[in-house]
């Protein structure tokens, strides 16, 4: 499997604090990485950086570069919403838009230009059931996105996002505002969708990071400290820091 | 503080706080009770809808006055409305925090410019403007929406940026990172998001502006007649009362405040839907 992305020394400053420091780290395609580690560690940021959502915040300062299928996304006269389609992101809460079930998923398609509606129903259809919300939501295509249970929001968000058709899906924390039953469907949905694209996740949740990924990031104040497959960071990490961690010692 | 203890303070204070709301609840019952038995004594019907108002002659229609006011404060919506709420997103969306910070203040002073000022302004280069280019007499619907468009702007703006910056930023998130553009997020997520506290923000914007008066005296030419274009002279309901209440005796005072009834009430029913508009978002929360 090739890499999909490949981070080489990327430093990030926010105003004078480094949040991230030489940061390097390969992502395959087609798998699911996870980026683990204790709060302010860094790792939401630079999940943030890989679609540059950080490009938002103020007083916000990159270096290094990030290389999606080989092309630096940091280099000048790239366009940041094209980027944003390919690589797409699920937040830590829910956010679905104050509009109907089906307007959120049509939303992307109509950023993006499609008009015609026979082509948007069809995708909306295609992209609900991708997110195993078909069913349940059918009949309640006009019903307001806000009223839905919240894992069936974090579903519809990753509905919205598979219209689109991104390459890369970003989860910053998915599963941290569901129960564990949610966060049970929403892992085995994630377990389907690696099949077709890149997944990139950041939890908190260690149990979460072993079932569902094949490689993970272990970060600390700003440093990669390790990288690996996870069956291996988890049952013989080579860094002390990391060993701690994963042991509930730290964090 | 010593001399009045805790209590008395309290009670000081209730009594003051008790003064304001009564002042303004006398001025709304002596309004009343001096324009409504004029009111159902005239006739409703004939002194809302009659075309003709003849003080010296007792005919008290004031059709001509309510159609002026509803023309000059529609032309006010329609100039004020796009250019306060486009304000607000380019200030909110577009525009960092710092330079919202003196902007914002320096938007809600040109609310403290007198209205008489607006009023000159109107009458020394917009009447002679849309005089000299569109024709008629200069004062008119026109030039009085347009000023009320422009005096309008500080409220429809501060209030469309208190809410649009209400809106949580979860929604853009959401909406950049599946590739739409700040423009795409804004008229497509951020402004529909706002939209209860923005069509509040307007209906107190017509609030204002039908209860304008000075500046309206002053540019729109003030005669009682039913405006067959944009650019006819008209007086609205606030110019009427203000115009005639120096010298009005008798059945045309009475008929005078009946006026202010009229507007007391419309100004109410604007009000109460604006408060609408914002519990109803409140209630989204």
């Amino acid at each position: 499997m090739s890499n999909k992305i490949e981070i080489h020394k990327l430093d990030l400053h926010y105003g004078k604090f480094q949040a991230l420091k030489a940061v390097d780290m390969p992502i395959r395609e087609r798998s699911i990485t996870a980026l683990i580690g204790p709060s302010g560690c860094g790792k939401s940021t630079l999940l943030r950086c890989l679609n540059r959502m950080n490009d938002l915040i103020a007083g916000v300062k990159v270096k290094g570069r990030v290389l999606l299928d080989g092309q630096d996304i940091y280099a000048p006269g790239v366009e940041v919403p094209e980027l944003r389609k390919r690589v797409g992101m699920v937040f830590q809460r829910p956010n679905p838009f104050p509009l109907s079930v089906y307007d959120n998923v049509a939303y992307g398609l109509r950023v993006a230009g499609l008009r015609t509606r026979a082509r948007t129903a069809e995708i909306v259809e295609k992209s609900l059931k991708g997110a195993w919300l078909w069913e349940n939501l059918k009949d309640r295509l006009d019903s307001p996105a806000l009223e839905l249970p919240l894992d069936q929001q974090q579903r519809l968000c990753i509905a919205r996002l598979l219209a689109v058709e991104p390459e890369v899906i970003l989860m910053d924390e998915p599963c941290s505002a569901l129960d564990p039953i949610a966060t049970m469907k929403v892992e085995e949905l994630m377990m389907e969708l690696k099949k077709d694209y890149t997944i990139v996740i950041v939890t908190h949740n260690m149990q979460q990071a072993a079932r569902v990924s094949e490689y993970s990031g272990y970060m600390l104040l700003g440093d990669m400290v390790e990288f690996g497959l996870t069956a291996n960071i988890f049952t013989n990490p080579a860094d002390p820091r990391t060993q701690d961690y994963i042991t509930g010692r730290y964090g | 503080m010593k001399l009045l203890g805790e209590r008395g303070v309290q009670r000081l204070l209730a009594g003051i706080a008790f003064s304001a709301i009564s002042a303004l609840l006398l001025i709304a019952l002596f309004i009343i009770k001096e324009g409504l038995p004029f009111i159902i004594g005239y006739g409703p019907a004939k002194f809302l809808l009659a075309s003709d108002w003849n003080p010296q002659l007792g005919r008290f229609g004031i059709w001509p006055m309510i159609v002026a006011s509803v023309w000059v404060t529609l032309g006010a919506m329609l100039v004020g409305a796009p250019l306060g709420v486009a304000c607000a997103a380019y200030l909110t969306e577009f525009v960092p925090r710092r330079v919202m910070g003196v902007v914002k203040p320096t938007i809600e002073l040109l609310a403290g410019i007198p209205s008489v000022v607006y009023g000159f302004i109107g009458v020394m280069v917009l009447a002679p403007l849309i005089r000299s280019s569109l024709g008629g007499p200069g004062l008119s619907v026109l030039a009085g929406a347009a000023i009320l468009g422009v005096m309008i702007l500080p409220t429809i703006i501060s209030i469309s940026i208190d809410s649009i910056q209400a809106v949580p930023n979860s929604y853009r998130e959401g909406s950049l990172a599946l590739g739409a553009t700040r423009w795409q997020t804004t008229y497509m997520v951020t402004i529909p998001a706002a939209k209860s506290g923005i069509i509040a923000s307007i209906i107190l914007g017509m609030g204002r502006a039908i209860g304008e008066t000075m500046a309206v005296i002053m540019v729109a030419g003030n005669a009682v007649k039913i405006p067959g274009s944009p650019l006819d002279s008209v007086r609205t309901l606030t110019a009427n009362i203000a115009l005639e209440m120096g010298y009005a005796t008798g059945r045309h005072r009475e008929a005078l405040f009946a006026t202010g009834v009229v507007l007391l009430v419309i100004i109410m029913i604007l009000n109460s839907l604006a408060g609408m508009a914002i519990r109803k978002r409140a209630a989204k929360r």
